[in-house]
């Protein structure tokens, strides 16, 4: 029989009170935690509660409680909206671009750079590579239109060298998703290549020698040994961008699209900021932002099923 | 670890000879040429960029590649600095950057420590509560509803409380403690170190490199960062660099498109140079501190890889 103390009959102390006593020793530890608990509380999953506006009339005077209850009311407007479907296709024909562009592009990169032996070219190119990831889409847009600009822009300049009308590039709505996924690469190839150099720089140089033993060329070992080996970083994040697909840069577009190329720059991200924050139609705007959402745990949850499905490999 | 920035090691590539020779020259010829090309167009726009910054306006406006100001001037920056909301812009984003760092080296460690301490009662129930959100969220409408609750419309703590904690920088900041050995620990509780001893003697000057590296990416985060103060910000007192940046690069060039339909309206253009001017104030730090920090940028990214 447990006494006030947490101790048998024969002195052996009872689970609870092995806890408790654990929980006053490592007090400091969770007094150490608290601000974060704190903080989470509020700035994480009370707007997940907050989301509950996407099943309401949201009244700003009402408050999120008392607001009475649309249902589905929200969500039956979306999904009968053309214009949904339309920046729905937009997100993902630009997500998917950046998935077969862009997620290559710094494999490639790595590979590229592990063949570079002069290791002052090498550092160099790196330096200089990382940089635009450290540069706000806000300066990056505006370098872009500078580039692109019909009147004063070096790529219409250079156009012109061979007889090429100048072209008002950022007006054309067909060519708004090559810009963006194009731009995109020129800022986080580098950076995204960093990843991928630590896992070559990984791998047993032995594999290399017996590689060489064999007669393989660099081709071959590029092929046969570097990516092989890197593949469970690939998976890993591919999986990751698979999650994002939702996610087709907010700050970018926002910096770079104009109504006139709402055809086909026009994402779910900008398209819920318009439609909440100038539009001030909150409930609306907070039920593509939660169909977004579930959306993207699906499609990672889904991936990462998938790739354990048929590899060893995954996220969790 | 160390060695990731340089590569692998020269013993690691044997340099094929003899015949096969000049395919792999022909090879690293390409490879070189289309390397270097890579690493100018990088830093093409923004050579292009600083050189414009000291050009007359007329000077700027003219097509073509710039390479060097022919007519040095420092006008445009004297009078981008000149603006008050430049000034202001200039001020809260260093406000921000400051505080925001401070909170949030300090928030992330008080969080990762205790969930590197397998001793942390509950520790498995608190990962998953600092990890859900990773996963999901509840959308811009929501958060800026809580703003709005906590009656913190047009104030600088708008800025700077959303993003005190991230879960990513945590989950680094953990690893990286959780390499510190036991035994450290253990051996200065032997000798009658107190819990709080042995955090600020041991723990906190071991994780300084963490602490740096999540420093670091915070305060670029905070310099960068324009969309909360989009939303969150009113009076033009409370605005910060990349604000304005987005007000003279991005709307005035709107604005100067729909006038190039109507009535090739240049007044409504404002300079090529001062907004180059503009540009170079708000990168200028961010570019000139870069090549000695970069090494901590990538170390951060190699911590996080060890695990998840």
């Amino acid at each position: 029989m447990a006494d006030r103390r947490g101790t048998t009959a024969t002195g052996v102390l009872t689970a609870g009170a092995l806890r408790r006593r654990r929980v006053r020793r490592y007090r400091g530890l969770l007094i150490l935690l608290a601000p974060a608990v704190l903080w989470f509380l509020v700035f994480e999953y009370y707007p997940m509660y907050g989301a509950v506006v996407a099943f309401k009339d949201y009244r700003i005077l009402d408050g999120i409680l008392a607001s009475p209850w649309a249902g589905l009311d929200h969500f039956e407007k979306l999904f009968n909206s053309a214009r949904f479907w339309a920046i729905l296709r937009n997100t993902m024909m630009i997500s998917l671009y950046k998935l077969v562009f862009g997620f290559p592009a710094p494999i490639l990169l790595a590979l590229l750079l592990n063949e570079v032996q002069r290791m002052a070219f090498k550092r160099t190119v790196q330096t200089i590579s990382y940089l635009p990831h450290f540069i706000s889409w806000v300066v990056i847009g505006g370098i872009v239109r500078d580039l692109l600009s019909p009147t004063h822009g070096v790529i219409n300049f250079a156009l012109g060298l061979v007889g090429i009308e100048p072209i008002n590039f950022l007006i054309q709505p067909e060519l708004f998703r090559g810009i963006v996924v194009v731009s995109n690469i020129w800022k986080e190839v580098g950076w995204g290549s960093i990843i991928y150099l630590a896992a070559i720089s990984g791998i047993d140089p032995q594999l290399y020698e017996a590689a060489v033993m064999d007669g393989a060329g660099r081709l071959r070992q590029a092929v046969s040994i570097t990516l092989p080996s890197i593949m469970g970083v690939v998976v890993i994040l591919l999986i990751l961008r698979i999650g994002n697909t939702m996610d087709a840069g907010f700050d970018e577009i926002f910096n770079l699209y104009n109504p006139v190329v709402y055809s086909t720059g026009d994402i779910i991200d900008t398209y819920v900021y318009r439609v909440g924050l100038e539009q001030f139609d909150y409930s609306y705007s907070t039920a593509i932002g939660l169909f977004k959402n579930v959306v993207g745990l699906a499609l990672l949850v889904g991936a990462n099923l998938f790739v354990r499905r048929v590899s060893e490999h995954g996220i969790w | 670890m160390a060695s990731v920035a340089h590569g692998p090691t020269s013993t690691a590539r044997w340099r094929p000879g003899g015949a096969r020779f000049s395919a792999g020259t022909l090879f690293d010829v390409a490879n070189y040429v289309f390397l270097a090309a890579l690493t100018l167009a990088t830093l093409y726009p923004f050579w292009e960029t600083l050189v414009v910054s000291f050009m007359p306006a007329i000077e700027a406006a003219r097509p073509g590649f710039k390479l060097w100001p022919y007519q040095f001037t420092g006008e445009p920056y004297r009078i981008a600095t000149s603006s008050q909301l430049m000034l202001w812009g200039y001020m809260n984003t260093v406000f921000r950057t400051v505080m925001g760092t401070l909170l949030s080296i300090f928030l992330g460690f008080c969080t990762a420590y205790p969930l590197a301490r397998r001793q942390l009662p509950y520790r498995n129930l608190f990962t998953i509560y600092f990890l859900i959100p990773m996963f999901f969220a509840g959308g811009l409408i929501p958060n800026y509803l809580l703003i709005l609750n906590l009656g913190l419309i047009d104030t600088r703590w708008a800025l700077i409380l959303p993003l005190a904690i991230k879960t990513y920088y945590v989950l680094i900041m953990r690893n990286f403690i959780m390499t510190i050995p036991d035994s450290l620990e253990e051996s200065a509780e032997i000798d009658g170190a107190t819990f709080f001893q042995i955090m600020m003697r041991i723990i906190i000057p071991l994780s300084v490199p963490a602490m740096a590296t999540i420093g670091l990416w915070v305060a670029v985060l905070h310099w960068n960062e324009w969309f909360l103060a989009l939303i969150y910000t009113r009076s033009e007192e409370k605005t910060v660099l990349q604000l304005v940046l987005q007000r003279v690069l991005i709307q005035e060039d709107e604005t100067a498109m729909a006038a190039l339909d109507e009535v090739m309206g240049q007044d409504a253009i404002l300079p090529e140079s001062i907004r180059a001017a503009t540009v170079m104030l708000s990168i200028g730090p961010i570019i000139l501190v870069y090549p000695f920090v970069q090494k901590y940028f990538v170390k951060g990214i190699l911590i996080g890889s060890l695990k998840g």
